[in-house]
């Protein structure tokens, strides 16, 4: 009897029937919090291994002899620029105002090419000096933990530039609030992992 | 609950929660600023003399500036996608914490202990 019940009348139900319908990416800033505590985890690795073996010189040239505290500190304003930038960019899209959007983001882009540039600078300044990351455990953990920080910065001015072609053909779309929403906590993430960079690496290499 | 739930996402949708004020963006880069100028100022002219007393003064600082960007910057409050973000921050900061001083107490005792010549062979038993 119950058979041809459920053959006959409804089809079995599976859910919960209270359950709603989930907006488009309604979960979507919480997932990319988590892959961001998650890319944390690699910089705490990262900054471990350069703890551990930021002593070992190998004979060969110490933080004293490499860094240029004036050029980390010009390298440090050209993030925190860029991420002031980019907030002027969240609230002028918050606005609705594409080109004015646009153009601080394009100012973002910039501060993070500027920061890059610089960085690429004191890396080929180290190189040509003869501060391989071969040399010694110093440099070898140094290139890893800063090159990794500009390897982020490299690939979120990349996705910035996408975006921005993604606004000049789609306009301030609910998508494309999302992902400039997404690249906002990922940029001012860089800055923090960088604080630790120029405090740990930098100004702490220079008191050794 | 589900009325609930729909709200929420809906807020989120306009983008409504997660965004900061003119006010708190420039409130936010003011302190950075400063926060980042007197470490370095600090380590450039050696305003203290005792180098280990610098180094901890200036991880102090740079913690300040982590708690200011993650509050003007990445806008976090316990509140934000119903606490859950602020649960996973708090358990990435635990695993960051074990992982930085376990690496540095270890290692930095199997240093002391195995480096050869550090030690006067003479003074073991």
């Amino acid at each position: 009897m119950t058979s041809t019940a459920i053959t006959a009348g409804t089809e079995p139900v599976f859910h919960l029937e209270e359950e709603h319908a989930h907006a488009e990416g309604g979960s979507t800033m919480l997932g990319f919090w988590l892959y961001l505590m998650s890319d944390c985890l690699i910089f705490a690795m990262l900054f471990a291994a350069y703890g551990v073996l930021g002593g070992n010189y190998a004979a060969g040239p110490a933080p004293k002899d490499l860094f240029d505290l004036d050029l980390v500190a010009v390298n440090t304003a050209m993030l925190l620029f860029s991420s002031i930038t980019y907030g002027f960019a969240m609230l002028t899209m918050d606005k609705g105002r594409v080109a004015a959007t646009q153009a601080w983001l394009a100012v973002t882009g910039l501060f993070g090419l500027a920061f890059l540039s610089i960085e690429l600078y004191e890396f080929a300044h180290m190189i040509h000096e003869g501060a391989t990351p071969q040399r010694s455990a110093f440099l070898s953990s140094f290139f890893t933990l800063v090159g990794t920080h500009g390897l982020h910065v490299t690939f979120g001015t990349i996705w910035l530039v996408t975006l921005m072609v993604q606004v000049a053909r789609f306009g301030l779309i609910e998508a494309n609030r999302r992902r400039l929403m997404c690249l906002s906590m990922f940029w001012h993430f860089l800055d923090v992992v960088w604080i630790g960079v120029f405090t740990f690496v930098y100004l702490m290499g220079m008191l050794r | 609950m589900s009325a609930h739930n729909h709200a929420e996402g809906h807020g989120h949708a306009h983008g409504g929660a997660a965004h900061g004020s003119f006010r708190g963006y420039l409130t936010g880069f003011v302190l950075s600023a400063i926060l980042t100028a007197i470490p370095f100022w600090l380590v450039m002219t050696g305003a203290i003399d005792n180098k280990q007393a610098t180094a901890i003064v200036i991880m102090a600082f740079a913690v300040v500036q982590i708690v200011v960007h993650m509050i003007f910057f990445l806008h976090m409050n316990t509140g934000s996608e119903g606490g859950w973000s602020m649960l996973a921050l708090i358990f990435t900061l635990i695993l960051v914490v074990i992982v930085l001083t376990g690496s540095l107490w270890v290692m930095y005792h199997l240093n002391a202990n195995m480096m050869p010549g550090l030690h006067d062979m003479r003074e073991m038993p």
